[in-house]
């Protein structure tokens, strides 16, 4: 469409013009309240060269980055078998689901302050907050899924005697992989809330930080580096997964398909 | 997948899943392997629970704090769907208009609601403007795109119809496409009521002076884990309830309309 990307260049490109106006050019916004883009770069010069808030940016981006993807990939570990098995098993539905249903309804970031009683400031919170966060999506969409592979499919299956492994790995999972990459998408999302949240709270390193120590500083400029920071890499990770996505639903036609 | 069990043994199932889970939590607690200050038993976050019903922890009663937050919830969501939906609505119908705020808004959407904490804070101060901000950053999102979504997706047929019959172009809207976005808007509406609440609780764990998730962290402050998961426990309940009213209207909605599946 390219149409559409025209206009959306030029719409970027006209929001840039007006920033610069409204704070540079005319000084209707103090720099107090939001930066110049002058002022911007140079909070970016600051936090990349002499390093802010305890570090430079490469290793504020590298402790977030690292604790968002091992707390998802530990979620995934975990909520995916279990998302199964209660898809599969009747009974294991009954005795979990009413666990979920209490659990569920308390948000990711109200377990931040009980982390942190538990576990300190350190990253082991950050990681039991994130996987938990990450954690009920990929359950309950890959539970989801599961119940929605075609009957069909499955008593086809039983009826050519497949063994149980074979049955997980070739009709269970695969059947249930579109729902379970929502579910993922979901997670990786939460999971990216859940750890600026955690780092705003308290922490040692990390973008949250950051904006942490550049609200206190009352340092739009900082502000709002750390804010671009924590989009490009939510940006970026939404991107991995969706090639990750598309290289597994490969032969799913359909599913590709729907996604456009 | 196996096979439905019955209704009584999936209930006793339940039951020994959730007997479990709390009889080892308390079993956990009162065993003494995890010191009473950081696993405290069930009983006595219930007992917490009930005390702070009345008495003042961080400035107010539990029932206080939790006012104050339900009141900046309901002012940001308002804004929220105030200007979300009609927003959404537009996009949805002219073209134009959403080719120039699309892309805006995709970037702005990776921005983690609770990033905007700090200008919150700059902008609107601590006390009940900033927290708005956060849950509207967080309740925005939804509104818009089910809206657009619910304007987008009108069945061609039915405005085909319309313009057949020469309806003027603003009845087109009130009475074809605003009535057939309505589900798609309510759904948004619930999904935005459940991140707005958590981006509240976010909000009022860093910046705030009241309200449960202030409460919270004070408690935490206090090493007072009773008092951290009373929080947890009466967040949950207002989550909730919230979830359940939207759940309603929405199935009130879909009925009304035949949709019901």
């Amino acid at each position: 469409m390219p149409r559409r990307v025209s206009i959306g260049f030029v719409t970027i490109l006209v929001v840039c013009v007006i920033w610069y106006a409204v704070t540079t050019g005319f000084g209707i916004i103090p720099s107090g309240r939001f930066p110049s883009p002058a002022e911007t770069w140079s909070a970016f010069t600051h936090v990349s060269g002499r390093g802010y808030g305890g570090g430079d940016l490469t290793l504020h981006v590298y402790n977030s980055l690292r604790l968002v993807v091992l707390g998802f990939l530990f979620a995934i570990v975990t909520g995916v078998p279990l998302g199964l098995l209660m898809g599969w098993s009747r009974t294991a539905e009954a005795l979990i689901n009413p666990i979920f249903l209490i659990i569920r309804p308390i948000p990711p970031l109200a377990w931040i302050p009980l982390a942190i009683l538990w576990l300190g400031l350190g990253d082991a919170a950050k990681m039991m907050v994130i996987w938990f966060s990450a954690f009920v999506p990929s359950v309950i969409n890959t539970y989801a899924g599961v119940r929605n592979i075609d009957r069909p499919v499955i008593e086809a299956a039983y009826m050519l005697g497949i063994p149980k492994v074979r049955f997980v790995s070739e009709v269970l999972v695969p059947g249930a992989s579109p729902m379970i990459f929502t579910g993922l998408r979901l997670s990786l999302q939460a999971s990216w809330t859940t750890l600026v949240a955690a780092e705003l709270v308290g922490a040692f390193y990390g973008i949250g930080r950051v904006l942490n120590v550049a609200q206190q500083d009352l340092y739009p400029g900082m502000i709002l580096v750390g804010m671009i920071a924590v989009a490009i890499l939510g940006w970026g990770t939404t991107r991995l997964l969706g090639v990750a996505e598309s290289y597994a639903l490969r032969w799913n036609t359909a599913a590709l398909a729907a996604r456009g | 997948m196996q096979k439905q069990i019955p209704f009584m043994q999936s209930l006793l199932l339940g039951l020994v899943g959730l007997g479990s889970f709390i009889g080892l939590w308390h079993g956990l607690a009162v065993s003494g392997l995890i010191l009473d200050v950081f696993l405290p038993s069930p009983v006595e976050v219930y007992d917490r629970f009930t005390t702070l019903l009345d008495r003042r922890f961080a400035g107010a009663t539990l029932p206080g704090h939790l006012f104050a937050s339900f009141q900046r919830f309901a002012y940001g969501f308002v804004l929220a769907a105030l200007i979300g939906i009609p927003l959404g609505l537009l996009m949805g119908w002219y073209q134009l208009l959403d080719e120039i705020v699309s892309p805006l808004f995709d970037a702005l959407r990776f921005v983690a609601p609770i990033a905007w904490v700090p200008f919150a804070a700059l902008w609107f101060g601590t006390g009940i403007g900033g927290p708005i901000m956060i849950i509207f950053a967080g309740a925005f999102p939804p509104c818009v795109i089910n809206a657009y979504r619910g304007a987008k997706f009108v069945d061609p047929r039915l405005i085909e119809a319309a313009n057949m019959l020469g309806t003027p172009s603003h009845r087109v809207i009130r009475e074809v496409l605003l009535p057939s976005s309505v589900p798609s808007i309510i759904s948004g509406l619930r999904v935005s009521a459940g991140l707005g609440w958590q981006s509240l609780v976010g909000a009022e764990l860093i910046v705030a002076s009241a309200g449960v998730g202030y409460m919270m962290v004070q408690g935490q402050a206090n090493v007072s884990t009773t008092t951290v998961m009373a929080g947890m426990v009466a967040i949950g309940l207002v989550g909730l309830a919230l979830d359940s009213a939207l759940r309603l209207a929405e199935r009130i909605i879909q009925r009304r309309r035949g949709l019901e599946n």
